[in-house]
């Protein structure tokens, strides 16, 4: 910019639309077609579907808001990383991308929008889970069939948020680092799978395992019993997040930035 | 205006795009043609940043297009009217751009009025749409932002005769509002009435570049047609001018007009026909000057370039 005159103040006005309404066109464009309302609409309704299994199994004295709530993520965080994986990848598959990158020529800043927007969706979903676990300890108590504790230590909310986030953007990261929905939404839940059974086979990586496999460094946020992550914990997820949704993210940020739109 | 300088895009060993120079000014329409795979539809993207060149460079209104705060206020693009979500509605699509572009949601149905699209049409998701409907939809969102100017890949595809008609007639209105215009064909007809340029695009170099007189004086010759042609023969050869007999008494001469008529006039030659050779005008002219070039870029020059330029 020092070396060139600057631009004419005819191109700097009107201003860049902000990030704040790019974030709110990324979620108009989430929830304005047919198939992006269902699936939302399908991880919403996902929240309750646990909850009559906890009301009429589970001991009375155990039926804690904690434990409820945790059951209303159990769908919630296996569909989120698709939300995650789709808002990345259907430009690329609906062509949609030659109109966004055209009225929006930074590319990282779409990118930006979207994560910020799938982010505000895991958001939301945590806090229809509250309400939904808050019903169902309100209307389990009522009919005599849940006696546990009604309170939820702040730092395992917060873990459960930490929890739904990195779902979701590893989802993004995923969707961002392959470029196509069908297969970054496979590899995602086929290549867990394969670690798993890989660690079953091969006994040393079970220790590595420990630090690597991001759904299993996780488990302890999204655990009841598991009472506030420790240090060690927090260091395991901080590792596997960097396998699992920093790098692909790296690798994904170069890819679009040298992509192509056609 | 838009302003392309040398611009280059190589794809491994192929050169898709050979060092393309043109200008747009503000006020005029320019066709953009050339065979399907020529390099148009590179070029374009190019301009509008989303594919990076090898070399060379394009600016819209003096600056890269990717450096324009908001590109959709002063440059209306439609790259590929099919590239449209399936599943959104018309009207969705384009309050989706007016979002983005910070102009009111109420813009969407005035450009829904603007293009012909119906509002029953615009309630309707875009996977039902015909091409022609998307081409529609697309220039509505083009204009939406009320840009100067106008970026339009292939707008012609798709459209009905009527369609043409229309699309031709909003674009020169366009223009003659100061709106600077390119728009690209494989077809010549389809942009021949409403462009004042043309830039001729053969196996991704610039075949030529002009107005239509320009193309048109191109060195092509005279075609001089007399009653009698051995006397006709007899009075060019007199005058000193080469000509080709084209048979029923015609000749082609590489020779002004003016000069064969005087030639004629002077031996007394009843002439019936003196015209400029190539009579099928433009059509004739962008055949020739794409015929035969390959989809793939050639790596000779098209040796009409030097000649017409």
């Amino acid at each position: 910019m020092t070396m060139t005159a600057p631009a004419p103040a005819v191109l700097t006005e009107p201003a860049r639309p902000s990030a704040a309404r790019l974030t709110a066109v990324e979620l108009r464009k989430m929830t304005d077609t047919r198939s992006g309302r269902w699936l939302l609409i399908v991880i919403a309704l996902s929240t309750v579907a646990l909850m009559p299994v906890i009301v009429f199994t589970v001991p009375e004295r155990d039926q804690t808001l904690l434990e409820m709530l945790v059951a209303t993520q159990a769908g919630v965080s296996l569909l989120l990383p698709v939300v995650g994986i789709l808002a990345v990848t259907s430009e690329w598959s609906q062509r949609t991308a030659l109109t966004t990158f055209a009225l929006v020529p930074g590319r990282f800043r779409v990118l930006g929008a979207k994560a910020a927007a799938t982010g505000l969706l895991a958001t939301a979903f945590l806090v229809i889970g509250l309400a939904v676990a808050a019903a169902t300890r309100a209307l389990g108590g009522a009919f005599g069939r849940s006696a546990g504790d009604w309170s939820i230590p702040p730092a395992q909310l917060g873990g459960l948020l930490v929890f739904s986030l990195a779902m979701v953007f590893m989802g993004v990261a995923f969707g961002l680092l392959l470029q196509s929905p069908a297969l970054s939404i496979v590899l995602f839940f086929v290549i867990p799978t394969l670690w798993s059974t890989l660690n079953e086979l091969v006994k040393k990586l079970q220790k590595p395992a420990e630090w690597l496999d991001a759904n299993r460094t996780l488990a302890v946020l999204s655990d009841p019993a598991g009472g506030v992550a420790t240090a060690g914990e927090w260091a395991r997820i901080g590792v596997s997040l960097a396998v699992w949704l920093l790098l692909p993210l790296v690798i994904g940020l170069v890819r679009l930035s040298r992509r192509e739109v056609k | 205006m838009i302003d392309v300088v040398q611009l280059t895009k190589r794809y491994r060993e192929v050169t898709a795009v050979d060092a393309v120079s043109f200008r747009c000014e503000p006020g005029t329409v320019t066709g953009f043609l050339g065979p399907n795979g020529a390099g148009k539809s590179t070029t374009m993207r190019m301009i509008c940043g989303l594919t990076p060149p090898s070399a060379g460079e394009a600016t819209v209104l003096g600056v890269p297009y990717a450096r324009i705060a908001n590109p959709g206020r002063h440059v209306g693009v439609l790259l590929d009217a099919a590239a449209m979500h399936p599943g959104r509605t018309g009207r969705e699509t384009l309050g989706l751009a007016a979002q983005v572009l910070g102009v009111e949601q109420a813009r969407a149905q005035q450009m829904l009025d603007r293009v012909g699209l119906p509002a029953k049409a615009a309630r309707r998701r875009v996977g039902g749409y015909s091409l022609g409907m998307r081409q529609r939809l697309g220039i509505a969102q083009a204009l939406i932002g009320d840009p100067s100017v106008l970026i339009l890949d292939e707008p012609a595809n798709g459209l009905d005769p009527e369609g043409i008609f229309w699309m031709r007639t909003l674009l020169r209105e366009f223009a003659d509002r100061g709106g600077t215009v390119l728009l690209s064909s494989h077809l010549l007809r389809e942009v021949e009435a409403v462009a004042d340029r043309f830039v001729v695009i053969s196996g991704g170099r610039i075949a030529a570049q002009g107005t239509k007189d320009d193309l048109l004086a191109a060195p092509g010759g005279v075609l001089v047609r007399g009653l009698d042609a051995a006397a006709l023969h007899a009075a060019l050869a007199a005058a000193g001018l080469a000509a080709r007999p084209e048979g029923a008494g015609a000749f082609t001469v590489d020779a002004p007009a003016e000069a064969v008529g005087r030639a004629a006039a002077a031996a007394g030659v009843v002439l019936t026909e003196l015209r400029q050779a190539g009579g099928g005008g433009l059509e004739e002219l962008f055949l020739s000057l794409t015929a035969g070039a390959p989809a793939v870029p050639a790596s000779v020059p098209v040796p009409a370039e030097e000649a017409l330029k």
